[in-house]
């Protein structure tokens, strides 16, 4: 057996026009792997990273009668993401706070801590936001009382439409500070 | 029987190749290889714990976002063994994140990382980083509350990332907010993509073992030298070495018999952490904290300085993996003995006592609010009415509670009030509870003049007890 692979290396003399050859078939083959790895690679991506460029139609919510909320007040509303998958299941609700300033200005928070997302927490009493993570506190105007926040608390575009207030669509709001 | 089973054997061993394929295992290492050796095999063992557990477990898991949740229920309160599954889980993944620090500490210590074994180290350090990758991601497939809400936190701390922030942070939710596309993905990644990665480099790292050999306990005073390392090593081996099976292997077999059993015995004993509430994002009553692997992380990101904070989320990170990585290529010869290499020690124990301090710190939180603090009693507050009484109600009401303590009871965000009425006089205590300060929010706006009265009242009143030796008259000269 050992003779016969002598035998064959023997064959395959590096000769200019074997090495030649061989330099080819070396090329040839690795550029139809490379070939293949595209395209089955390129769908794959996209496949991978289709959420990202997935459009959500950017519809306004309802949030309630004005005259639901009292002036003052500050309460949650509970929305539903305007075109969830169908096995979001609960993970399409959310909620936001809704500050209701005077009879016709409405606040829409996200419930998002600027700092890292946890969900932040009205306290009626304090008049405040606190977030259970890391300490962070906002005012009820969402400006940043105390704690590691970078920014006030996100707000979302709010209309009174048809004695109904609304809101555009819930997204997470990424602080992005670098 | 017996002569027909060993032609069997022979006849499938020369088709399959069993023999050659095991003889890796009796490789020849130092005799003095003993009990300091066996975290590798051990981390390998967590780890085949983490596979076996895992697929067992994806038998029953549904990775959708509406019903991950209820087959979590089902394996944890109705499936036979399902509590004991998840334990096992759970407990594996911690020993293994304990035995990879271990062997991590015990071959940085014995120099083991220098010439030639520099590629072992580094792809050691990788596969330390996607064990940490396979713990969050499995935290997250405990698909509650609690890991919902981290999704949210593990996407912001991405989005801190320079450039392509918010790219990385819609890629970690799958969207614009946790959905349908969130839970699926990091199934995908967490049982897939960093397995398959992690058995490509567990098969290298164990590859680059047989290659090198197995590192001799390093002598004090004989420094590796890579031109003659080689030599001595394979000297060292020629003279007194042994085959790793079963003449050093045995030592991995019990220490890693001792490691399942105390797996076993926790995941049956002790049990699984328990499921938090459904990952409904529209409840906010939510306190997300990562598993006790990464708290220290968590504490970490609560105590650096805001203003800083942006760049240290994402380059200390970074640094430290790229400094992990880079040790052997800045220092690969030379003293191996720690004793020669003190810097090493203090290494090693200032990470140990700086990871154990952050994870006590971050175990404790004291820089959460404390919501669940009850109203102060009467006793508390020394009153049954009155302006101290309502202003210990409102110190209640008004949240000072959730971040004050006052007598044991409260948050411990700011500083302890219990005798505030010692330290600060009326006009100081006014100034700070309108202008707030420091780390304190300003309650001028949100406080009616007589809740103000009341409120100072009460810490007026927080004065430590007066002993009756202190009342005793001044003694004459």
């Amino acid at each position: 057996m050992n003779e016969g692979i002598t035998n064959h290396s023997a064959v395959c003399a590096e000769t200019p026009e074997a090495l030649s050859r061989r330099r080819f078939l070396e090329k040839l083959s690795l550029g139809l792997a490379g070939f293949c790895a595209t395209i089955v690679g390129l769908p794959l991506i996209g496949f991978v990273i289709a959420p990202l460029f997935r459009k959500v139609p950017d519809q306004w919510v309802t949030l309630g009668k004005v005259g639901d909320f009292q002036v003052g007040k500050t309460v949650t509303v509970t929305v539903i993401d305007s075109s969830p998958l169908p096995w979001a299941g609960i993970t399409a609700k959310n909620t936001v706070w809704l500050r209701r300033e005077s009879d016709t200005t409405f606040i829409a928070f996200s419930a998002n801590c600027t700092h890292l997302g946890c969900p932040v927490r009205w306290m009626e009493g304090a008049e405040l936001f606190m977030c259970p993570c890391h300490g962070g506190v906002y005012y009820k105007d969402g400006n940043v009382a105390a704690g590691p926040p970078p920014r006030p608390l996100v707000r979302y575009n709010v209309r009174i439409e048809d004695g109904e207030v609304k809101m555009n669509s819930v997204v997470v709001p990424i602080t992005t500070t670098l | 029987v017996k002569r027909l089973f060993k032609a069997a054997w022979l006849w499938l061993d020369d088709r399959i190749g069993i023999s050659v394929l095991l003889k890796p295992a009796k490789h020849i290492a130092p005799q003095d290889a003993k009990w300091w050796y066996v975290f590798g095999t051990a981390t390998m063992i967590s780890f085949i714990v983490q596979v076996v557990s895992g697929v067992a477990l994806a038998f029953s898991y549904i990775p959708s976002s509406s019903q991950a949740y209820e087959t979590l229920l089902f394996i944890t309160n109705d499936a036979p063994f399902g509590n004991f599954l998840r334990g096992l889980h759970y407990y594996g993944a911690s020993a293994m994140i304990l035995m990879i620090g271990a062997h991590m500490a015990q071959t940085f210590l014995f120099g083991a990382y220098k010439f030639p074994r520099e590629m072992t180290w580094s792809t050691g350090i990788l596969l330390l980083a996607f064990t940490l990758g396979m713990g969050f991601t499995g935290q997250l497939l405990r698909w509650d509350q609690t890991a919902a809400w981290s999704v949210v936190v593990a996407a912001e701390q991405a989005g801190r990332v320079p450039l392509i922030g918010d790219w990385l942070a819609h890629f970690i939710l799958g969207g614009n907010t946790i959905g349908g596309a969130t839970l699926s993905r990091f199934f995908a990644i967490h049982v897939f993509v960093l397995p398959g990665i992690m058995f490509v480099f567990i098969g290298l790292h164990v590859w680059l073992v047989m290659r090198h050999g197995i590192s001799e306990p390093p002598t004090a005073g004989k420094p590796v030298n890579p031109e003659t390392y080689r030599k001595e090593y394979q000297e060292l081996l020629d003279k007194s070495g042994r085959p790793f099976w079963p003449d050093l292997a045995w030592r991995d077999m019990i220490f890693c018999t001792g490691l399942i059993l105390a797996i076993v015995l926790l995941a049956f004993f002790i049990g699984p952490p328990a499921l938090d509430k459904p990952p409904d994002p529209s409840v906010l009553e939510a306190d997300p904290r990562p598993d006790w692997y990464l708290l220290w992380y968590f504490a970490l990101l609560a105590l650096i300085p805001a203003q800083i904070e942006g760049y240290l989320m994402i380059l200390m990170p970074v640094l430290i993996g790229i400094g992990l990585l880079i040790i052997p290529v800045l220092n690969n010869k030379g003293e191996r003995a720690a004793s020669r290499r003190p810097w090493a020690i203090a290494v090693v124990l200032l990470s140990v006592i700086t990871i154990g301090s952050l994870w006590v710190v971050g175990q404790q939180s004291p820089w959460s609010p404390n919501f669940a603090a009850p109203p102060l009693t009467a006793k508390v507050i020394r009153a049954t009415s009155g302006p101290v009484f309502e202003g210990g109600q409102l110190f209640h009401d008004k949240a000072c509670l959730s971040c004050h303590l006052i007598q044991g009871y409260g948050g411990r965000r700011g500083p302890d009030l219990t005798y505030v009425g010692d330290k600060l006089t009326r006009d100081n205590i006014v100034i700070r509870i309108v202008n707030g300060g420091g780390n304190m929010p300003a309650f001028g706006s949100s406080l009616k003049p007589q809740e103000l009265d009341a409120l100072v009242a009460f810490l007026e009143s927080r004065k430590r007890p007066i002993r009756p030796r202190d009342q005793s008259p001044t003694p004459r000269n």
